[in-house]
């Protein structure tokens, strides 16, 4: 006999979790499928937690989640080969009773979420990997095929929280799997400190944060990122790349790892640390024009294997888990209407991403990503290189005129990228922000 | 919250960590070794403790007894006399048919029966197959404390037994006390204490003791025993050289050089828990607290980051060289020589050198 | 037939790691895992149940955390879970530990009939000792066989079990009347992979939860560090040796780095060539 649920959820992550903890708080019976160990064994993220989105979902969080610090200062980073020109902003602001933004470890901060899911009566199978979509003779899908033994089970709608490289709605053909430029690769290590020594060389006390990200050379030409968070007791350091960019230059993203470990603004920071897990995951990249379908008849997709995540901002799990509510909404409006799962029912789920600063951040980037892409080596070499030289330039004092020096740097702008290189590059990038 | 750590090893009170002695435990003296007899043989762990035993005795100025068990006639009298001379001042001595096999119930029921009889405060077993399954039986009927595996044996002011062994998995290292009751009972693996010297001609007193044992209230019974084929047996406990590969050779097939190494030098080969757990060698070559302890002339460990429960395991070789890329692994807190190379490369490197080494010392003195 | 496993939620050793300023064990989100030996035991009792028929408990004695080893148990496909948590077995070393059990073991016996055979796995990677196994075997009076490879067959009708016990340089074979206790050695029976029922039946079951009180563990002397004969007085890290590794510096040519190494050794330990002459010659 196959047991029936209202629905089934795979994958625990953010989306995952999300969605389940919902329905399963307005009552609907709930099966959530995980192929990892236990939930967050598979996740792995910088990683920044934004407050705003899970008070929405679970409004008390604060009481008994693992938090690690409260963000306070940001730092973005410009780099070159010895340096770095940065902006920085921190504001005792963000020391506020109910902090905005946190660095968390997602080990222990899924564990927590997926508690609380399974406390609101949703049932949470571990180490269970659903293979296939099941449909009917319409077309309609109504249930998962696991791999245990006797493992079909049937639902009214199934949730696909399945991951950026989630296989199950690809191999039913209700999404092309990502392209490789649509995808990046970032690894990270953990390097494990005392508070006290984090808290001095970031200029911290007790539970404030710092998070550093950055652009340059670092990533040798390629669309990609670097970063430091810091938590508790342990430094997050890591940076990603598009695939096909890797593809292509044959460099390995823990090559870029040790290299950005060894940059002399970096290095220090780690010094004398303890590295304690290597991470590697697929990021979704590919923005706006990369989303899709997001509903159909018996199934929604959420979070990355929606390419729900705005990589301008690095904001995917506040995305992930707005998008599991709005999906665990608009199933909820369905059910309790005894309407059918059918993708004009479920478009409710679609509306409200479009209503919602998800599907609106989403938009107004939509460009970027193939600008970056297409001009990788401007933005991650060429104006890092100049950027450098030009600070250099404007600091070192050497006797030279001011005004020669600034002739000098004018000149070398001019040289690498000629005026309309550069009227060109402001254009497009100006445009691809708004 | 799931990750609430368990509750073990809180901080025990004053009161516990007190020595208060019940009176009926004052009268208990001297320190005594188990021998394990099997079949004729005594296991040579007996003697590597009968050398701690003695330190021990020497130190509580009290007398150290071997426990000497089995059928008569299968290797018992010639026990006692070997347990003099490895240091033993005196030798219990039960013989009886029943024990001709070893099996838990009239070997705990002897055991039991002759500390009851004869009190002694310090009780050492082989943490062997046999000692393990005996000791934990034993020391559950004497309500007694019982610790495992020890790397080390001391006695501290108080003439209490302070017992040494690896936590957390290996992790870290405790000292653990049995304060208030007696016997202190203590195992100890193969290979962690060295063999003491033997003293040719030294005797001792011979107490013979005996147990009321039935057969037909014992339970189980030997149907047969089935002896290892020879290929089977390992000799790493006992080489003079051994070469371990560990996860640093990033695949089973790299032990394959591991074993050239081994060969070259005569020695044997081994590698750390982490290649068992894989599957990539059998659980013999384990190397490690819970693997073989081994004392070798010389030990090359490749790709072996060195955790304490390694270490445990090769403290005891004259000569420990570490090939290791990762230039803070905890192998070179207790190693003698590093090399900072990958094993893959250098083991084969290091196999020719030898090789080389070797036969022009051999040719040279053939020829002078 | 009704058979009970013992089980423990440990640490995954593997992932502990030491504080690199207090030098004392970071727990903090060290993933649990059910102790790997247990499962070879759990496995051994399924199969007996699914041969025989009859029903396989799951026991574990811990925190309240160790809900998930027993859960996942349950996964596997055994048929009940008891949870024996209570602040007063905090600190329990082996003898108070087995105490314990045995206790719960003889309330299991009352509740759902008495057990034919007790399994435990033959150690635990976090305490290593091999002691409770032997310890609730002497206190529940059940003959005991530790070390078992295979079992080589039950008679039920007899009430007898026939085993391979590994001993030094052989196996031997015994047989032994039931009740008893058995520990099984790593590698005896590889765990299955539960059937998608069982994973539901799992996630769904109230794991039954006794306090000492309900287990009938009634002389709390007996628990915790209270009845701990043993005590742990000090905890620590060994001393790395005064002088640290000597550094072999690699060269371009590994072949040179080798000598480099083999003169250095034979320079530290003269006798160390003629020894390995020796070897060579297979003397």
């Amino acid at each position: 006999m196959v047991e029936k649920f209202d629905c089934i959820v795979v994958g625990a992550g953010m989306s995952g979790n999300a969605a389940a903890y919902i329905l399963a708080k307005r009552g609907l019976s709930v099966l959530q499928l995980e192929r990892g160990e236990y939930s967050g064994s598979k996740n792995v993220q910088g990683a920044i937690m934004y407050a705003d989105m899970l008070e929405a979902i679970i409004p008390d969080f604060r009481e008994d989640a693992p938090l690690e610090r409260h963000l306070i200062e940001q730092r973005f980073w410009m780099m070159n080969e010895a340096s770095h020109t940065g902006m920085h902003y921190r504001s005792d602001a963000f020391n506020e009773p109910r902090p905005n933004r946190y660095t968390i470890l997602r080990s222990q901060f899924d564990k927590w979420f997926s508690r609380k899911v399974r406390e609101a009566g949703a049932l949470v199978l571990t180490e269970t990997t659903a293979l296939e979509l099941i449909f009917d003779a319409y077309g309609a899908c109504v249930g998962v095929r696991t791999d245990r033994e006797g493992g079909v089970v049937h639902a009214d709608v199934v949730v696909l929280a399945e991951g950026v490289n989630g296989l199950l709605g690809s191999r039913a053909g209700l999404r092309a799997p990502p392209k490789a430029d649509h995808v990046a690769l970032a690894v990270k290590e953990m390097h494990f400190l005392p508070a006290e020594t984090i808290e001095a060389r970031f200029n911290v006390h007790g539970d404030e944060g710092v998070v550093i990200e950055a652009v340059g050379t670092i990533s040798r030409g390629m669309t990609g990122m670097g970063f430091v968070y810091t938590n508790k007791e342990c430094l997050s350091v890591g940076i990603g790349c598009l695939v096909s960019d890797f593809a292509r230059s044959g460099e390995t993203p823990h090559g870029l790892l040790e290299a950005f470990k060894a940059h002399p603004s970096i290095k220090p920071l780690i010094e004398g640390s303890e590295v304690k897990e290597y991470a590697a995951h697929l990021i979704p990249e590919g923005g706006y024009k990369a989303v899709p379908q997001l509903c159909g008849d018996g199934w929604v997709v959420v979070g990355d294997a929606a390419q729900l995540n705005n990589a301008i901002h690095r904001e995917g799990s506040n995305l992930a888990m707005t998008s599991g509510r709005f999906a665990a909404e608009a199933i909820f409006q369905v059910k309790s209407r005894r309407e059918t799962m059918t993708k004009d029912n479920l478009a409710r789920y679609p509306k409200a991403l479009e209503d919602s600063f998800v599907m609106k951040d989403l938009r107004k980037y939509r460009d970027m990503p193939a600008l970056l892409h297409t001009n990788s080596r401007n933005f991650f070499l060429t104006y890092p290189e100049l950027v450098a030289k030009a600070m250099e330039n404007f600091l070192r004092v050497d006797g030279t005129p001011k005004r020669e020096k600034e002739a000098k740097t004018f000149a070398s702008f001019r040289k690498a990228r000629g005026w309309t290189g550069l009227f060109g590059d402001t254009f497009k990038l100006a445009r691809a922000w708004r | 919250m799931s990750d609430t750590p368990p509750p073990a090893a809180p901080a025990p009170s004053r009161a516990a960590m007190k020595k208060e002695l019940p009176e009926r435990f004052k009268a208990y003296r001297n320190v005594w070794v188990m021998v394990e007899l099997e079949r004729g043989q005594v296991h040579p762990v007996s003697w590597e403790l009968m050398g701690e035993g003695r330190k021990l005795a020497d130190k509580l100025g009290v007398a150290l007894a071997a426990v000497v068990v089995g059928a008569p006639g299968a290797g018992t009298r010639e026990a006692t006399a070997e347990s003099f001379a490895y240091g033993a001042d005196f030798a219990y001595l039960v013989e009886n048919p029943i024990l001709a096999e070893y099996r838990n119930e009239p070997y705990t029921k002897t055991l039991t029966d002759l500390v009851d009889a004869h009190k002694p405060e310090i009780l050492l077993l082989g943490a062997t197959n046999l000692g393990r399954d005996l000791a934990g039986s034993v020391a559950t009927t004497l309500l007694t404390g019982l610790t495992a595996d020890c790397t080390e044996l001391a006695v501290d002011a108080e003439k209490s037994l302070a017992a040494t062994r690896p936590t957390f998995g290996g992790s870290l290292l405790c000292t653990i006390y049995t304060l208030n009751t007696r016997p202190q009972m203590a195992t100890v693996r193969p290979r962690v204490m060295p063999t003491p010297a033997r003293q040719e001609g030294r005797t001792g007193r011979v107490v013979e003791h005996a147990v009321d044992l039935r057969e037909e209230t014992i339970v189980t019974k030997v149907l047969s025993f089935l002896p290892d084929r020879a290929s089977h047996k390992s000799n790493l406990a006992f080489a003079d050289v051994v070469v371990a590969g560990g996860l640093g050779l990033q695949g089973a097939e790299n032990l394959q050089l591991v074993r050239a190494l081994a060969d070259a030098l005569g020695g044997e080969w081994g590698c750390s828990r982490p290649c068992v757990q894989k599957g990539w060698a059998p659980a013999e070559r384990q190397i490690g607290q819970t693997g073989k302890t081994i004392r070798p002339k010389l030990y090359i460990a490749a790709g072996i980051s060195g955790a304490i429960q390694h270490r445990v395991g090769v403290e005891g070789a004259d000569l420990i060289v570490a090939v290791n890329t990762d230039r803070n692994a905890p192998i070179l807190d207790f190693a003698h020589f590093a090399v900072a190379t990958d094993a893959i490369r250098f083991l084969p490197a290091l196999t020719e050198a030898f090789r080389a080494r070797i036969s022009a010392h051999t040719s040279d003195r053939l020829a002078g | 037939m009704h058979f009970v496993v013992c089980i423990k939620q440990v640490p995954d050793s593997a992932q502990i790691r030491v504080h690199p300023v207090t030098n004392t064990i970071m727990r903090q989100g060290v993933p649990t895992i059910i102790n790997p030996y247990d499962l070879f035991a759990l496995e051994t009792a399924l199969r007996l149940r699914d041969e025989q028929g009859g029903e396989v408990t799951a026991l574990t004695m811990g925190p309240p955390s160790a809900e998930d080893a027993l859960r996942k148990a349950l996964t596997f496909g055994a048929d009940r879970a008891v949870l024996l948590t209570d602040r007063f077995f905090a600190g329990s070393d082996t003898l108070a530990t087995s105490y314990a059990l045995a206790q719960a073991i003889r309330k299991i016996g009352d509740t759902w009939g008495a057990p034919d055979i007790v399994f435990a796995g033959k150690q635990t990677i976090d305490g290593d000792t091999a002691q409770v196994g032997p310890g609730i075997a002497r206190r529940l009076g059940l003959n005991q066989l530790t070390y078992i490879a295979k079992i080589a067959g039950l008679d039920a009708a007899a009430r007898t079990i026939d085993l391979e016990r590994r001993a030094e340089g052989g196996v031997q074979v015994l047989r032994s009347a039931l009740p008893c206790l058995v520990t099984m050695l790593e590698g005896s029976a590889e765990i299955r992979r539960g059937a998608f029922a069982d994973a539901l039946r799992a996630a769904r079951a109230e794991i039954v939860t006794w306090s000492a009180a309900a287990a009938g563990v009634e002389d709390l002397q007996k628990c915790g560090l209270r009845g701990s004969p043993t005590v742990v007085k000090r905890v620590f890290a060994p001393t790395p040796r005064a002088d640290k590794a000597k550094a072999i510096e690699p060269k371009p040519r590994a072949k040179e780095t080798a000598e480099d190494l083999i003169a250095a050794l034979f320079e530290a330990k003269p006798a160390l060539a003629a020894d390995l002459e020796r070897l060579a010659a297979g003397l």
